[in-house]
């Protein structure tokens, strides 16, 4: 069955949805979305590392992107504004891991399959990093889901209930980071951020609870994961950018519901 | 609920002892100490700026003290109810969910914990659509779901009418009575406070005055904070703690308010 390049890319595209979709839901929450976006534009750095060093994308990819992150956490409220501080680094390291992928004459790479992902290429083992990634992140946001929960409502009430708030932070950071590695082949570093996004707007006017929510992302991103491969197989157009209009477009529609049962309520 | 173990006036619930609070090179507050004994009703007053908050969020460890400690005995319960929680729009949310988080709580103790906070029937809400004075009243149902020894609120009253803020310390008297907890609490709306609180500590980077409201509203550090202004409203809304309350207007209060 795995032998099907379409059902081998299916499913890394599921597993990336179904790790994103919890995550995405917490960037939503927490108005971490620029910070999404700038953790995967460094991943780029790590690509452009791990080939260098001749070791796997997706630890390179993971080390850096978790790197950055962490940067991110430290340098936050010492004197610039978070959208500051994410443009700078964000696009700093997207243009040095660019300049550092050019430094590999030696060896041909394709930089369009790390920008925009190439799923089609998708191998078994490939696969199982994507799904082992994707269950260490379901598991690591499951298992802290209360907390992570009373954190993003207000960090004191999370005191008080004597829980961390900088841990929960790191918990996130830790999941973003595998989350920004195991998407880089299914949607590229440049799509990452709209993966996690759009399934979790697209999931609000639909849900009562945040568990609803985030299983209702899950639904999303799995839906617009299935539909978006075949989209890009009938017309030919590429993958990664496919599955994201597919989530753009269940969005579009979604709120439009949603704003026209807003008006009925109101 | 049932009766607290922890007698009235024996014990204190929590105790700071020569606390200092500093950000960076602001000190905020210094060497500050209080303590809260079981059941009473403490307030803090103090302009703005004089470390109120900090210090309550130094009570539930969210700041550091730069000396000094915090005792809290292990087995004391605080609930806690901060100045202002906003809910992002984009989180979608039941006042039921809101108050089983983080640890799951029966659905017969979130209806108990919302009766006392006199909103029994919101449970099924969203957060944002609750108006202020419910807002500020499911806040308050959270705190009390752990059957707290002790109630910390910072200006829980903040962006309510005056009625409204009324009708919310009438409700923490009466969960007071009805529970036994103690409560410390912030607040600016002097006159109020002063009517509802058994002991008043007046704040401004270090222990101005503390006392009973009658003292503390005579005494020289006070007056020079506030002016001389709130005696006449304390005589009006003073009433007396040892009258019998089974008549009293709380719950009517409390669904009026409810139901705006």
């Amino acid at each position: 069955m795995l032998d099907d390049f379409m059902i081998r890319a299916t499913l890394a595209g599921v597993g990336v949805a179904l790790a994103a979709a919890p995550l995405g839901c917490f960037v939503v929450w927490r108005r971490m979305a620029y910070f999404g976006d700038a953790t995967a534009h460094a991943a780029i750095l790590g690509v452009a590392l791990s080939l260098a060093l001749s070791m796997s994308v997706f630890a390179g990819a993971m080390v850096v992107a978790l790197l950055m992150a962490l940067t991110v956490n430290l340098l936050t409220g010492r004197g610039y504004a978070m959208d500051t501080l994410l443009g700078v680094l964000a696009h700093s390291a997207l243009a040095f891991g660019l300049v550092a992928v050019s430094f590999l004459s030696g060896i041909r790479i394709d930089l369009m399959a790390y920008l925009f992902g190439d799923i089609l290429a998708v191998s078994r083992s490939d696969l199982m990093v994507i799904w082992g990634g994707a269950a260490v992140v379901v598991a690591l946001i499951c298992w802290r889901w209360s907390s992570l929960l009373t954190a993003t409502l207000n960090e004191d009430l999370a005191y008080a209930c004597r829980i961390n708030p900088k841990r929960e932070q790191l918990v996130l950071t830790l999941a973003l980071a595998v989350t920004v590695a195991v998407a880089i082949k299914v949607v590229g570093v440049l799509l990452i951020a709209a993966l996690l996004i759009i399934p979790a707007a697209a999931a609000r006017p639909l849900s009562r609870t945040p568990e609803g929510m985030a299983l209702v992302a899950a639904g999303i991103g799995s839906i617009s994961a299935f539909v978006g491969l075949r989209a890009a197989y009938y017309l030919d157009t590429p993958a990664g950018p496919s599955i994201v209009c597919v989530a753009a477009v269940i969005f579009a529609v979604l709120s439009a519901i949603g704003g026209v049962r807003a008006l009925r309520v109101s | 609920m049932p009766r607290m173990c922890w007698e009235p006036g024996r014990m204190s619930l929590i105790s700071v002892e020569n606390l200092s609070i500093g950000y960076g090179a602001n000190t905020v507050l210094s060497h500050v100490s209080l303590s809260v004994n079981a059941g009473e009703i403490v307030t803090i007053v103090g302009p703005n700026g004089s470390g109120k908050t900090s210090l309550l969020r130094a009570i539930i460890g969210a700041v550091q003290p730069t000396k000094g400690q915090v005792i809290r005995n292990a087995d004391v319960r605080i609930g806690y109810v901060p100045q202002k929680l906003h809910i992002d729009p984009t989180l979608p949310m039941t006042v039921a969910r809101f108050l089983a988080l983080p640890r799951g709580i029966s659905s017969a103790a979130i209806q108990d914990a919302l009766a006392h906070a006199g909103v029994p029937n919101l449970a099924t809400a969203q957060m944002s659509r609750l108006s202020g004075g419910q807002f500020q009243r499911v806040l308050l149902a959270r705190a009390l779901i752990g059957k707290p020894h002790l109630l910390l609120l910072d200006e829980a009253t903040q962006g309510l009418d005056q009625p409204g803020s009324a009708a919310f310390y009438r409700q923490i008297e009466t969960v007071r009575q009805q529970t036994g907890c103690a409560v410390l609490m912030i607040s600016h709306e002097l006159h109020v406070v002063m009517s509802a609180s058994d002991r008043v500590i007046c704040l401004n980077g270090h222990v101005c005055c503390e006392g009973a409201p009658e003292v503390v509203a005579s005494a020289p550090e006070y007056r020079a904070l506030f002016g001389t202004g709130t005696m006449g409203a304390l005589a009006l809304y003073r009433h007396d703690h040892d009258h019998d309350h089974h008549h009293h207007d709380c719950d009517e209060h409390g669904q009026t308010e409810a139901a705006e």
